[in-house]
């Protein structure tokens, strides 16, 4: 099992007695783009909360790269090259477009307790910041404040953000929610761009994006894994439909 | 437009003391030291400290007790102090920084009341009294600040320092991350930013500099009291930053001399004053909330 890159094991997670994650085993092939679904309320955000130690385990352990990050603290998993987003979108809202991305760069200067020396250091790491921009097609919204953006702009500087801290591992909490066709559309586009070396794990909603960047889906019903597998195969299993029916969330595909 | 704005003050400030009673002068700019360093905490990190007295008031009684027992001259006594509240800072911060909100507030509050108690009954704090006839003592050895005018331009320099030392803190790689935790904490730490040891750091800065102004403060009027401990002041630097518009670097400054100012000129009616300002802050804190900076600055950009 040398190509699995994040394992967990039993992981559960209870809310004063509301089971919101229950005894899920799962494994993360590296270089897999894969994708978490399930209705509503299935524990897919806390789920990871958990990988990212935004919450502790209730029980069970979590396993990246065959080390036990279990007990870890939030900034230890980033430094391992975990990097997350969040479902509600995360931007620094009053810093310019450029400045959200070059803070991610800024971290592997090590700068970060120097009060004594000028920010205009920082200016070494703007051209970095714009080309990750022009990747996503930001490259003319570098000075703008950020807050100004319109909401499928935002998600993307967010990708870019995350991207420039160069993960190994990208967690993407619904990267498409709330976007437009055509933004559903290029953020498809660059996530499957930006997975060439590395290993994605998202959380999504829309099954179209599902069956054209996943190469294994994993569903949560409840807190529990529900099936698992390739999109052809779970998109026919009987149990996977009567639950998204039942959520009525079949429209989305 | 922005360096002329700083340079026409700096020159103000060299003036002032031919203009103003000098006294007066050096304790506005101990105040608005105070301000600015609660500032760096209150408006760049977005915490709210109610104890700040404390390293400005333990710093006065470390300055005036080294000058007074063991013959330090100005310059090693205003560094002791400073270097004490520092370590204070350390301490206060160490076990407040995981709080939230009110809890943290709380928490520096209790701290503070345990350091007015400590000034209160220590051997050598002098009790009710606090220190008195701390001397002013020669600078460097040969500089006498019992002169009105080199204990001023003392003072004067301090302030520029530090509040250079400010302005550069908030401008450097660490303030971008200060204002980025401010914007979005849980962005920051995912992007790998350890966010309770740099908001520690701005605990201690903070505290280490409102130090640099109790000291400077205990040499100027020669005395540190329980005034200097009490949670009045810590009140009162609150208000000040409040008042003059937090998280600008002017407010603080603005706000001091506000306070301070009113203080004086309404020193005649007496505990009136208290109520007096108390009215002024409430005022102000419905009507403008950005404080008087804050709001001067959103009319300049609207009306361009
Ligand atoms: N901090 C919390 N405290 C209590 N219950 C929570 C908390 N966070 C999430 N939950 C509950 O856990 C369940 C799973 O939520 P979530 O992980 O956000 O679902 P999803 O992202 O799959 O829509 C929901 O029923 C939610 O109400
Ligand atoms: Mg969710």
């Amino acid at each position: 099992m040398t190509d699995c890159i994040l394992e967990t094991r039993n992981l559960t997670k209870e809310f004063s007695g509301f089971t919101a994650v229950n005894g899920v085993d799962l494994k993360v092939q590296r270089g897999h783009i894969h994708a978490l679904i399930g209705p509503n309320g299935a524990g897919k955000t806390t789920f990871f909360n958990l990988l990212t130690k935004f919450l502790t385990p209730t029980d069970g352990s979590i396993l990246f790269k065959g080390r036990d990050i279990t007990r870890m603290r939030p900034a230890d998993i980033a430094h391992l090259g975990v990097i997350r987003s969040f479902q509600i979108s995360a931007v620094f809202p009053n810093m310019t477009v450029l400045e959200n991305v070059r803070l991610a760069l800024q971290r592997k200067l090590g700068v970060a307790y120097q009060f004594w020396r000028s920010d205009s250091m920082l200016h070494r790491l703007n051209d970095q910041a714009m080309a990750l921009l022009e990747d996503v097609g930001l490259g003319k919204f570098a000075d703008n404040i950020t807050e100004e953006l319109a909401y499928g702009r935002k998600r993307a500087l967010e990708i870019a953000t995350t991207l420039a801290l160069d993960p190994e591992l990208m967690l993407l909490d619904e990267p498409t929610q709330g976007m437009g066709a055509e933004d559903v559309g290029m953020t498809t586009e660059l996530i499957r761009r930006v997975s060439a070396d590395r290993t994605i794990l998202m959380v999504e909603h829309n099954l179209g994006v599902v069956s054209t960047l996943a190469d294994c889906i994993t569903v949560l019903q409840r807190g529990a894994i529900l099936a698992e597998g390739p999109y052809e195969t779970v998109s026919k299993n009987p149990e996977v439909i009567e639950a998204y029916m039942g959520a009525s969330d079949v429209e989305h595909a | 437009m922005n360096k002329t704005f700083w340079i026409i003050l700096f020159v103000l400030g060299l003036l002032a003391p031919f203009a103003v009673y000098p006294v007066l002068m050096m304790e506005l700019l101990c105040f608005a030291l105070f301000a600015c360093a609660f500032n760096l905490l209150l408006g760049y990190s977005g915490l709210l400290s109610f104890g700040h007295a404390a390293f400005f008031g333990s710093a006065a009684y470390i300055t005036g007790f080294v000058m007074t027992q063991w013959n330090f001259g100005p310059f090693s006594g205003i560094v002791a102090g400073t270097l004490f509240a520092g370590a204070l800072g350390l301490v206060f911060g160490l076990l407040a920084i995981r709080r939230q909100g009110i809890y943290f507030a709380m928490i520096t509050l209790a701290l503070e009341q345990i350091v007015f108690f400590l000034s209160l009954k220590l051997p050598f704090t002098g009790g009710e009294d606090g220190l008195q006839g701390i001397p002013r003592g020669m600078l460097f050895g040969f500089i006498d600040l019992n002169q009105p005018l080199n204990m001023y331009y003392t003072v004067f320099a301090i302030f520029v320092a530090c509040f250079w030392l400010i302005h550069r803190t908030v401008h450097s790689p660490f303030g971008q991350v200060l204002r980025a935790i401010r914007e979005n904490e849980p962005r920051a730490i995912s992007l790998g930013y350890n966010v309770e040891r740099i908001k520690l750091l701005a605990f201690v800065l903070s505290a280490t500099l409102a130090g640099t102004a109790g000291a400077t403060k205990s040499i100027v009027f020669q005395t540190a009291s329980l005034t200097d401990v009490s949670w009045h002041t810590s009140g009162s630097v609150i208000l000040m930053t409040l008042l003059g518009g937090m998280g600008t670097l002017l407010g603080p400054i603005v706000g001091a001399f506000t306070v301070v100012g009113l203080e004086h000129e309404l020193s005649g009616i007496g505990s009136w004053v208290t109520v007096i300002i108390g009215m002024i802050f409430i005022v102000c804190v419905l009507a403008f909330r950005r404080g008087i900076v804050g709001e001067i600055g959103r009319l300049w950009k609207r009306s361009f």
